[in-house]
């Protein structure tokens, strides 16, 4: 009986321990460096993280409706700044903290062939435009960074009116990440922080597009107004730009420091 | 409001509520009579979708879809396209999630046939198809006619599998449900909204008709 009652005791009060952790809601080219970076911040600070991920946009129409997050790392600043000039985040606290690569992934047995120079890519993305690739896996453009980057990319080398019948949207870089993992698509836009990984490097290889085939994509920090843990959110704000953190950050293929 | 997806959704209903008839009917007539021991196993899988995570179906359907196994590799292999962002693998997943849609009220329709008028056909020495034909579907139609309208309104209604194996391909797999998720991440309230509420009129209406329906055809076969 008195364990039961431990129990039920728990699990009233769980809501309230687990409202100790600091809420992040993180842009989902984050997901395989925050699995890095969270374990050492919560070690060295002794702070428990508890991360949302999901596509940019989709966390900024939520906090924009009063999702109870602390910080959000965007995979693109406008998102934070049109949060800031709707007076919602922590004035002074937007900062970039490291840029975004943009990669085009291709399954092992393609027999896609890309001019490049030291894994960028310098010729054009004609080859993509054969008919034989039939899918093209990117991010939705309406609410995720990637996909904007990825549309931009195919409009630069003037293939975008080619394969625009051919694009599968994935809800966000993870989701197109796991449509080029199932084998069904023949190429596709993901971030260079989650081409990196064993699990895809193992199943296809990737090209880095050139920056100045797409628009920045700056991860920016901001802490939210409604947040009753400043302090902590500072914190970790400070942890994202410290050298530990841009040193993992660079090892995941993010450009750092921003310049 | 989306007109294509609009006519995405009624084609993808229409296709998943037919083919459901067609499977469920025979389903349902071995589900409702059939004398064997482990039939309760049966009805089960047929009912799992209806409590199964629609995320658990899009999981499973996406790997089986792939190019990873010998499924996904013999589709590729006979059609030249895969199942995964086709229009195909959206009916052949929604054939999956609304099967107990169709099956169960069908099993309830044929279940409410008196037994007897079933005992005295065969006792008149008719053959069993013509019993089925000739006295079970036409008492128990209601039933048969709610499976096919309540497989139709399930898939409208469907989400979860379509948003994981669809790839929101317009005109293609980028149905009304899908369609209202991306006005709201948009903050195109006033899109989502109308849309919202056609489908929420829509629903509501299929439903009076189907209620409405069957208290009508309760009231003729008690008369």
């Amino acid at each position: 009986m008195s364990v039961l009652r431990l129990l039920t005791l728990l699990l009233l009060l769980s809501p309230f321990l687990l409202g100790q952790d600091l809420r992040v809601a993180a842009a989902a080219d984050l997901t395989p460096a925050l699995q890095k970076l969270s374990p050492r911040f919560e070690k060295e600070t002794g702070i428990h993280l508890s991360i949302a991920l999901g596509s940019s946009g989709n966390f900024f129409a939520e906090i924009q409706n009063g999702a109870p997050f602390d910080v959000f790392l965007s995979a693109d600043k406008s998102y934070p700044e049109k949060l800031q000039q709707a007076g919602l985040t922590e004035p002074g606290t937007l900062a970039t903290y490291a840029r975004g690569r943009l990669v085009l992934w291709i399954p092992l047995n393609s027999t896609l062939r890309f001019t490049t120079k030291q894994g960028v890519l310098t010729g054009g993305l004609k080859p993509l435009a054969s008919s034989a690739i039939k899918k093209i896996a990117i991010a939705n453009p309406a609410h995720a960074p990637y996909g904007r980057a990825a549309v931009a990319a195919l409009q630069h080398y003037g293939i975008y009116d080619q394969v625009k019948p051919r694009l599968v949207l994935g809800e966000n870089i993870s989701q197109t990440a796991q449509f080029a993992e199932s084998g069904d698509v023949g190429a596709a836009f993901l971030a260079m922080a989650i081409a990196v990984t064993p699990e895809m490097k193992q199943r296809g290889s990737f090209v880095v597009l050139p920056q100045e085939s797409y628009p920045p994509l700056d991860q920016a920090a901001v802490i939210l107004r409604s947040s009753n843990r400043k302090d902590q959110a500072r914190r970790f704000l400070e942890f994202l730009r410290g050298t530990e953190a841009q040193s993992i950050l660079s090892d995941f293929g993010f450009e750092v420091p921003v310049t | 409001m989306s007109w294509q997806a609009c006519v995405l959704t009624a084609k993808l209903a229409t296709l998943t509520a037919l083919i459901l008839f067609a499977l469920g009917l025979p389903l349902a007539f071995w589900v409702a009579f059939s004398p064997r021991r482990w039939k309760f196993a049966v009805e089960a899988m047929i009912g799992t979708p209806t409590v199964l995570p629609p995320t658990v179906l899009g999981f499973y359907l996406l790997v089986a879809f792939g190019s990873g196994t010998s499924l996904g590799r013999w589709y590729q292999h006979v059609t030249g396209g895969t199942l995964a962002f086709s229009f195909s693998g959206l009916v052949v997943a929604s054939v999956i999630y609304s099967l107990p849609f169709a099956v169960q009220p069908m099993v309830a329709g044929i279940r409410g046939v008196d037994r007897k008028l079933i005992d005295a056909a065969r006792t008149l020495g008719v053959r069993k198809l013509k019993i089925y034909r000739e006295v079970v579907v036409p008492l128990a139609w209601p039933g048969l006619l709610t499976g096919l309208v309540l497989s139709f309104a399930h898939t409208v209604g469907e989400f979860g599998v379509v948003l994981m194996v669809g790839g929101n391909i317009p005109g293609v797999t980028r149905t009304l449900s899908i369609d209202i998720y991306d006005q709201v991440q948009d903050l195109n309230y006033s899109s989502a909204n109308q849309t919202s509420l056609v489908l929420l009129l829509f629903s509501y209406v299929l439903l009076c008709l189907v209620y409405g329906f069957n208290r009508r055809s309760f009231i003729w076969t008690s008369r």
